[in-house]
């Protein structure tokens, strides 16, 4: 793996290895740029039609990896329909398994819009959008955490400097910016995106 | 798909990635780090979705030290009573709000457009035109003046401009004057070197020194000091350079220093190759123009490179 190219470049097993390891590079670009912008839909899909809200995590990581994985083999044409029919077999099979709500409950993907790709808003109103979602994701933040997030991405220091400035330990600034983190992505892609005109 | 699947608590595989994040963003960061870091990324695609959803997010809130930035103070002057360009107020404000900062400083002759490193602004004109002005970029625009005329200062921009006989769409880039014939072009102002892509339509480059070029679809004019020179790319190619409107750069068969060269336009982390005999390795794909770390990890998992943080350098070498 640590190999450098060297004159190798034109040997076939290196260049397979590579090809596959450009295969993942692609699997987890679209994952990035295609997939994850679909998590408040997903969401709501899942809460939507799953009883027991505590596995609502547990199922929507399940459809990730399975989704990830099908990318390895070949990125799907269309997120938004893939990622949706991935999340309906799984719920399908799991009311199998666990036979604890009728299969009836898993059914509407059109009111979801799972075909129909939307078209890009406005690069401009985008960009604000996104600097207006982000303060507020920010805001959401425990204060402590919200502390250091910022000190760490906005005022770029490192955990040493956040320590002395809060006046805590390294290991408790860790912890709050794992679990800022934690909260910052759960906010960014599994909230409904329409927040506009909160007073 | 397997019908039944035992995947590890998410929450726990959550908790893992968050550390290795914040870890990966220390200084105690090494080579070594990086390997291990990879082997429990292909350990399991659990740890891989977990991971990379935990990074894009985060890599997002570094945009928030656009916050940071002051403020110019937004346009303010009168509307010029018949400008020749005139924008909507509308644009204006949600220009200066916008990431990257588009700052804009009014002058009594001209409003200044500008981007910062990693920023994209969309201008509409009042005539219909359109300009996207991508990263790094200085625009200025004649106001007041029957004249539709502005100034690319720096950096690049996507014209796509409604064409008007009467009144010619002129792009000054230092000296060198572009005049519009209906059409959509790219121009990149790059030191003492000018390109023009020209995708529809027709344009024409002045020099100076009075040397000219007429422009077709699928021409690249590139004129350094007083030489032009017109070349012939497939407008297919063309329309991948303009992946930077939708905030990607696109790569096929690229020499590694020069997508190296491209990232760096969009980044303050800046790519380093510290190693001579790598800068022609080629590299492909599609990334998303602000996500070096996702670059770096595919230069190491593609090329077999060694990626190391270094204070405000990601270096690159065997």
């Amino acid at each position: 793996m640590k190999q450098p190219p060297e004159n190798g470049r034109d040997d076939t097993a290196m260049r397979k290895a590579r090809d596959a390891a450009m295969t993942a590079a692609k699997a987890r670009v679209w994952f990035v740029s295609e997939v994850l912008p679909l998590e408040t839909v997903l969401m709501q899909y899942i809460q939507r039609n799953w009883r027991n809200q505590s596995d609502v995590a547990d199922i929507r990581q399940e459809v990730y990896v399975r989704v990830y994985e099908a990318a390895l083999h070949e990125l799907p044409e269309q997120a938004k329909p893939f990622v949706l029919t991935t999340a309906r077999n799984l719920l399908i099979n799991r009311v199998r398994r666990e036979q604890v709500v009728p299969i009836e409950a898993v059914a509407d993907l059109e009111s979801l819009g799972a075909a129909a790709e939307e078209p890009p808003p406005d690069r401009v109103v985008m960009a604000r959008e996104e600097l207006r979602r982000l303060q507020l994701a920010l805001d959401s933040l425990p204060q402590r955490s919200r502390e250091a997030v910022v000190m760490k991405q906005v005022d770029g220091l490192s955990r040493r400097d956040i320590a002395l400035r809060m006046g805590v330990g390294e290991e408790t600034v860790k912890r709050h910016l794992t679990n800022g983190m934690r909260a910052l992505a759960n906010f960014l892609y599994g909230e409904p995106t329409d927040l506009r005109r909160k007073p | 798909m397997t019908p039944t699947m035992d995947l590890p608590d998410a929450s726990a595989v959550e908790q893992r990635a968050a550390e290795w994040l914040e870890q990966r963003s220390s200084d105690e960061w090494d080579a070594a780090h990086d390997a291990s870091l990879e082997s429990w990324l292909a350990a399991s695609p659990a740890h891989a979705v977990a991971y990379l959803r935990l990074e894009a997010a985060w890599n997002r809130t570094t945009r928030l030290s656009a916050l940071q930035q002051p403020m110019r103070r937004p346009f303010a002057a009168p509307a010029p009573r018949h400008s020749g360009l005139k924008i909507a107020a509308a644009v204006l404000v949600t220009a200066a709000l916008s990431i990257g900062g588009s700052l804009l400083a009014t002058h009594q002759d001209h409003q200044t457009f500008a981007t910062t490193i990693g920023g994209r602004e969309a201008l509409a004109l009042s005539d219909g035109s359109k300009i996207e002005l991508n990263t790094d970029t200085v625009l200025r625009m004649a106001r007041g003046s029957e004249q539709r005329k502005v100034w690319l200062d720096k950096g690049e921009a996507y014209f796509d401009i409604k064409h008007d006989a009467q009144r010619p769409f002129i792009v000054m880039v230092g000296k060198h004057r572009v005049t519009d014939l209906g059409t959509k072009f790219i121009i990149r102002q790059d030191g003492a070197r000018l390109q023009v892509e020209l995708l529809e339509g027709s344009a024409r480059i002045d020099l100076e020194d009075g040397k000219r070029a007429v422009l077709k679809p699928g021409d690249i004019a590139v004129a350094v000091n007083d030489a032009i020179s017109v070349l012939k790319k497939p407008v297919r190619e063309m329309t991948r350079d303009l992946g930077w409107r939708r905030g990607v750069l696109t790569f096929d068969h690229t020499a590694l220093s020069d997508a190296v060269a491209e990232f760096n336009r969009y980044n303050r982390h800046k790519l380093v190759i510290t190693d001579p005999s790598i800068a022609t390795l080629e590299i492909g794909g599609t990334f998303p123009a602000d996500d070096v770390a996702l670059f770096g990890r595919a230069a190491h998992t593609a090329l077999g490179l060694r990626v190391q943080a270094r204070g405000n350098e990601i270096h690159l070498s065997q």
